[in-house]
């Protein structure tokens, strides 16, 4: 029943087509906290699950139980290591990706079909499936790999910010978030508007310095990314000598009495 | 980027078919009535071609016509248009020339003009690509159309147009290769840009999002068999280039040798289009340490 009314979630955004918005009058994303993030992968499979089975041709697996299995997904955790330059431990980094919607979003103008399209209501960058041609150009533009060939639907799948959930009003109130955010259990994802200073998305980022992906694309990404905090640093004591020393070299008052009176017999 | 072969038979057959109906159009050669069936046919069936095998790359190839829509901001619908009014116009110059026997120069001339922005809009498909730095650039586009006119030069058992054009080409294929093997880097993309983990040092992957194989690695993380690309580089350049226009320079107007040019050329640029792919890394294989 949720899908119910995704026609009238998707319609408003297809006028415009591939030109994009000048300007959205809210800028929904989704803020990842590299921090926090433990790469326990529930995001890849809250998402798969959800999406799979909502809005749009389902993500399919090929050769899901063969020798080499391959899959459509909307999120996916890679893995990093960063040495630091300064030597010391390498710090690993767990890092989900999904569609940034981008505000200036090459995916959407190099569309033929007009199936890729950015919404100007709230920014969100979604495929009218009934209009694609699977031509793969929308991929081949976007530089975070946000978007993947359905290789049993023949058309394009990329996150949809979970259009179906965030404004479901069959849903109760604490669930119209994306799923990935409702399931991240280190609370690592955050969703909101972007245009408005005061949401807690937009604080997050000015706190936290959040930060554009491949900045150098010009694609101004909405989903920001909070740079790991760096890692704690030990003082270089010798960490076992308060817990060794005596607590007191000579015992004072009723022990000090007892310890002098046992010694004098 | 993966050499698929249908974007490879596409863009090979569709440049040396519209580059064929821009020698026509401007009537080099400019064979009358029933003598220019043949020629006509073989500058359409390539280029039809082309843009049949195209669809083959299509996912969901029964929207096709929607690709017609966009025209405003896509390269690839406005690639559409070209076609489509290039084909009719040509058409229209052919039909007159073959069954009426009337030669509509202005038309001819319109119709060349046509099939040249044709080849731009496919080449644009590419080069708009900031994600693909090698693709990225005019002289993308200034090697497909140079080599449209020289390949159709060939068709038109032209040895001037073939000298000229093909060698232009061959000047600017080494530009474009030199070139291109070195923008990636230039423009600066890195592990590092790309994770913004760079301040806090040298990144590298340490667990990929998935063990097996998915779309973005089989269609734009092509890295296998590029091992062999320079030796591939001298057997296309020798092929593509320099062959055909010795022999147009030996042949003169000889027939038979531009139907050798021909086949050697085509050869050599089918190599070239499938290192115009292969050789082509895209941004994303940064976030998977492979290029
Ligand atoms: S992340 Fe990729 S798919 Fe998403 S809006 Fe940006 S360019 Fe488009
Ligand atoms: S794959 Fe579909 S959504 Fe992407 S550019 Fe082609 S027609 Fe548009
Ligand atoms: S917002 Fe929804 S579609 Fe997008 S990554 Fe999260 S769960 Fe997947």
């Amino acid at each position: 029943m949720h899908s119910l009314s995704m026609k009238q979630f998707m319609v408003t955004g297809i006028n415009d087509m591939t030109q994009l918005p000048q300007t959205t009058d809210k800028k929904l994303g989704l803020v990842i906290d590299l921090d926090t993030c433990v790469g326990c992968q529930a995001c890849v499979i809250s998402c798969k699950g959800w999406n799979t089975e909502n809005y749009g041709a389902p993500l399919s697996d090929m050769d899901a139980y063969g020798a080499n299995p391959s899959g459509t997904f909307l999120n996916r955790v890679h893995s990093f290591e960063v040495q630091p330059d300064t030597g010391g431990c390498a710090q690993t980094v767990h890092f989900p990706k999904s569609c940034l919607h981008c505000e200036d979003a090459p995916c959407v103008t190099v569309c033929p079909t007009g199936a890729s399209y950015k919404r100007g209501e709230d920014g969100i960058v979604l495929v009218d499936e009934d209009a694609c041609i699977g031509c793969g150009l929308c991929a081949w533009s976007c530089p975070y790999g946000a978007r993947e060939l359905d290789q049993a639907a023949g058309v394009m799948k990329k996150c949809t910010l979970c259009i179906d959930r965030i404004y479901n009003e069959n849903l109760p109130e604490v669930d119209r978030v994306p799923s990935c955010v409702r399931t991240c259990p280190a609370g690592a994802r955050h969703f909101g508007d972007f245009a408005d200073p005061d949401s807690d998305v937009s604080k997050l980022v000015a706190e936290r310095g959040g930060m554009d992906l491949m900045p150098e694309q010009g694609t101004k990404p909405v989903n920001k990314y909070l740079p790991p905090r760096p890692k704690d640093t030990l003082q270089e004591v010798d960490a076992s000598a308060p817990i060794l020393n005596p607590v007191a070299e000579t015992p004072k008052g009723f022990l000090g009495w007892l310890d002098k009176a046992l010694e004098a017999l | 980027m993966h050499p698929a072969p249908s974007v490879i038979f596409f863009t090979v057959f569709s440049g040396l078919g519209f580059g064929f109906l821009t020698w026509l159009g401007v009537g080099i050669p400019a064979p009358q009535g029933w003598a220019a069936f043949p020629y006509f046919f073989v500058a359409f069936a390539m280029a039809v071609g082309g843009l049949i095998a195209s669809t083959f790359h299509l996912g969901n190839p029964k929207n096709a016509l929607k690709a017609f829509s966009q025209w405003r901001t896509s390269w690839l619908s406005r690639e559409a248009w070209m076609a489509v009014l290039t084909l009719s116009a040509m058409g229209i110059f052919a039909a007159a020339n073959i069954f009426l026997n009337i030669s509509m120069p202005p038309l001819g001339i319109i119709g060349a003009i046509m099939a040249l922005i044709t080849v731009y809009t496919t080449s644009m498909m590419y080069a708009q690509l900031k994600t693909v730095p090698r693709w990225n650039h005019w002289t993308t586009s200034l090697l497909f159309i140079l080599l449209a006119l020289g390949g159709g030069a060939i068709l038109a058992a032209d040895s001037l147009g073939t000298i000229l054009f093909i060698g232009l080409a061959a000047l600017a294929q080494i530009y474009v290769w030199d070139a291109g093997d070195k923008r990636f880097a230039k423009r600066g993309h890195s592990i590092e840009t790309a994770t913004g983990l760079g301040d806090m040092g040298k990144v590298r992957m340490y667990e990929a999002p998935h063990s097996g194989t998915n779309y973005l690695l089989t269609e734009m993380v092509y890295v296998i068999a590029r091992k062999h690309a320079i030796k591939l580089r001298i057997i296309a350049f020798i092929l593509a280039y320099i062959a055909p226009m010795l022999l147009a320079i030996i042949s003169g107007r000889g027939f038979d040798l531009y139907i050798l040019a021909l086949i050697v050329h085509i050869v050599g640029i089918l190599a070239q289009r499938w290192l115009f792919f292969a050789e082509a890394e895209h941004v994303v294989g940064l976030y998977y340490d492979k290029r």
